[in-house]
């Protein structure tokens, strides 16, 4: 039963984290239609930023909004640089666009903070654990699924209660009359791309202090919010913030708990290697189950 | 709601799925790399561009014109191929570093390295390797760092009849039946550093004991390597190559309640495995043993404080007591200001065989025969003291278990000797290799 609690906070632990960056992700591409294949990068640059004014100045908060800064710095550039000559361009052109700046990200990060790996030293006050049911968990792992209810309850806030958030629910259905009535375009546009950039950072600090800051470090999220988005439904932030919970937890008691499955059949070594690459298969199965049944995702909108 | 954009949503999805498969065909052609696997290079980068300054034409060569070291009437051209990109740059540029820190000791200007990066890519390499042959001349090749990469080119380099010395990877495939008279492991063979965890954790009395490694061949291997020397497992843990987070691998030891953990998790994986074990407050309780990979000089700098104490096994230390490794290592920290990797350590090593064979040769290559039994004979002092190469032309080595102390300055960490665990240790598939003239 305790491993059953673990797991599950784990599970919710990395379905936050990843709804940290798919959120953004999610909101770039039904704002504007773009399929940013570099979002990724933004959390690793978000990360790198994070460790190199973490050890210079020593504290976790200055490394926090430098990261969270950089990485909307970051996003910033791209827009106005290269993606808002890709709008109005076929998606195939975007992918390559993108996948061209994820490379260059990779390689730069290494050219200005060199090629070692680094890490972000988490707060005094969030080191330790505390006793859960008479388990226990990291402090540091709780206070990124607080994180990641703040994140869910300030976007929520931002989409439906504010008038950005009012353009940008307009902009998801109706982009072009949203220029005729007098909104500056162009500007959101970078300030939504800003946001989603400055979301991937935050968690890219977020994570680091039990990740490796390295280069290439987003590029697993970035398959996984893949995934995220496609199941929750392209443009939807309701449909991230539970097809994130639903992969983390996916994943979390596969991993644990298949490999026991598997062992009655095989042997001992065999299984734990079987059960282990069914369990990363797994979260692919969930997305395949919710496309045959809701080929649109879960929240997405229905076509025809 | 979404009426309006029926059309192009339709046509979004098929890109989106087409977006998502390039990526993952990217990200995987880079995945089933050995060791450090998520680099984020891609094959079709040539990166041989960033490192202009240790390219082409060597700078010991070119720099140090004093007395030859050995005679010989033109320079041998020696293809160094190696990973200078990606996550796992540092073991390429090490070994690099190490060996032309060598030559220049050496004052060697009988030796014309050519330098590529291979990526990390089994097929960019084979490309280069092919290049450096005919192209640059090359006559003798080293510096892989991956064993699949290592898997790929090396049997095109046997197949010329030129000599190839392993710096670093040490795949089975050319210990056993598949070994070659002109194949050297200046290195270690895969499983040996497991091999020596496994018979040191035996040592301390654990009884059960768990392993975790990434899913792949390499992981497979060393779990394997453990076994052989320490008996079977409680349990052990696959994860998936390249991940990250490791907080469901570690409540599965938690329930499990092992004894000790052996893990296998080289390069940025053994920063974030070691770093969440220790957060979790299970290290005071169960402790971990891994091999080397996961402690070298650059990983620990970046663990910090928390891995002081840890043990791991390894064929050298910096602080080796032998006359040859005083003098590396000093030589090193001159001249990169910092201590040496293993990785420098197995570059320095394969150099001075490779000139101790030369000087034998009288600089003369062209009669492989010779240059193979000079190069067999071992004859130069190794930093780990104690070598010779065994029937299957692998290093018969001493093996040791450090420990990861705190270096001179502040942030600086590194690893000291705690005992020799194996002496003069073979590797397992010696006795499949059948070489006329061992």
């Amino acid at each position: 039963m305790e491993l059953f609690l673990e797991q599950t906070l784990n599970g919710l632990q990395s379905g936050f984290t990843l709804l940290m960056i798919s959120s953004g992700l999610t909101l770039i591409f039904g704002m504007m239609g773009i399929l940013n294949l570099a979002h990724g990068s933004l959390f690793m640059v978000g990360a790198f930023v994070a460790a190199d004014i973490g050890a210079r100045t020593g504290s976790f908060t200055a490394a926090l909004l430098a990261g969270v800064a950089g990485a909307a710095l970051a996003g910033v550039l791209m827009e106005t640089v290269v993606v808002r000559f890709l709008y109005d361009r076929d998606h195939l052109d975007q992918v390559l666009a993108t996948l061209g700046l994820v490379l260059m990200a990779n390689q730069g990060v290494q050219m200005v903070w060199g090629i070692a790996p680094r890490t972000v030293t988490r707060p005094p006050w969030l080191e330790g654990s505390v006793s859960l049911f008479g388990l226990d968990y990291p402090i540091y792992r709780l206070a990124i699924i607080a994180a990641g209810v703040a994140t869910v309850v300030v976007l929520w806030w931002l989409i439906h209660r504010t008038k950005v958030g009012m353009w940008i629910r307009a902009g998801n259905t109706h982009r072009d009359l949203l220029g005729a009535l007098g909104v500056n375009v162009s500007l959101l546009y970078t300030g939504v791309f800003a946001l989603g950039a400055a979301l991937a950072g935050f968690a890219g600090v977020v994570a680091s202090p039990y990740l490796t800051v390295e280069a290439g470090m987003g590029d697993n999220f970035l398959i996984l919010s893949f995934v995220v988005i496609v199941i929750g439904g392209i443009g939807s932030i309701r449909g991230a913030v539970y097809a994130s919970l639903l992969l983390g937890l996916v994943d979390t008691w596969g991993q644990t708990y298949l490999p026991t499955v598997v062992g009655r059949l095989t042997d001992p070594s065999t299984a734990a290697a079987i059960g282990s690459s069914l369990a990363s298969a797994s979260i692919y199965l969930a997305m395949v189950v919710v496309l045959l049944m809701r080929p649109q995702g879960l929240y997405g909108a229905p076509r025809g | 709601m979404g009426a309006g954009h029926m059309g192009p949503s339709h046509r979004r999805w098929h890109t989106w799925i087409a977006g998502v498969a390039t990526l993952g065909l990217v990200m995987a052609g880079c995945g089933d790399s050995a060791g450090t696997a998520d680099a984020p290079s891609t094959g079709a980068v040539d990166t041989s561009a960033p490192e202009p300054t240790d390219g082409t034409d060597s700078p010991s060569a070119a720099s140090t014109a004093d007395e030859p070291a050995t005679t010989g009437s033109e320079p041998v051209t020696v293809g160094m191929l190696t990973t200078l990109s990606g996550n796992a740059a540092y073991l390429g540029e090490d070994t690099q570093k190490g060996f032309e820190l060598a030559l220049d000791l050496a004052g060697a200007d009988n030796v014309e390295l050519v330098v590529e990066d291979d990526t990390q890519d089994a097929e960019t390499a084979q490309g280069l390797a092919d290049r450096m042959i005919s192209r640059d001349g090359a006559q003798i090749m080293t510096g892989i760092v991956f064993s699949d990469v290592a898997n790929a080119v090396v049997p095109t380099v046997l197949e010329q009849d030129m000599l190839y010395l392993s710096t670093n990877a040490g795949p089975s495939t050319f210990a056993g039946s598949g070994c070659d008279a002109n194949y050297f492991s200046v290195s270690y063979q895969n499983d040996n550093p497991a091999e020596a965890t496994g018979e040191w954790v035996k040592q301390q009395g654990h009884e059960n004991v768990v392993a975790a490694a990434p899913n792949y061949q390499a992981g497979q291997d060393s779990v394997n390597g453990f076994r052989r020397t320490f008996g079977e497992l409680q349990n052990e843990f696959y994860t998936e190559l390249g991940a990250t987070d490791y907080a469901q691998t570690i409540a599965q030891i938690r329930d499990e309640d092992p004894d000790a953990v052996y893990f296998f998790y080289p390069g940025g994986m053994g920063i974030a495995f070691v770093q969440q074990y220790i957060e979790s407050g299970l290290a005071e309780e169960i402790p971990i043993y891994g091999p080397t990979f996961s402690f070298d000089e650059t990983l620990v700098d970046a663990i910090g404080e928390a891995a002081v104490g840890l043990e791991n096994a390894s064929f050298w230390a910096p602080d080796l007591d032998n006359p040859a490794n005083e003098e590396f290592v000093a030589a090193y920290r001159d001249a990169y200001d910092t201590t040496p990797t293993n990785y420098a350590a197995q570059g320095y090593d394969t150099a001075r065989l490779l000139l101790s064979a030369l000087e034998a040769v009288g600089g003369d290559v062209s009669d492989t025969a010779a240059l193979r039994e000079a190069v067999a004979a071992a004859d130069f002092d190794s930093v780990r003291g104690d070598f010779s190469f065994g029937t299957n032309q692998h290093p018969v080595q001493d093996w040791y278990i450090l420990e990861v102390v705190a270096g001179d300055e502040e942030g600086d960490y590194t690893n000291q000797i705690v005992e020799q665990v194996l002496d003069d240790h073979v590797d397992a598939y010696a006795s499949e290799c059948s070489l006329d003239d061992g």
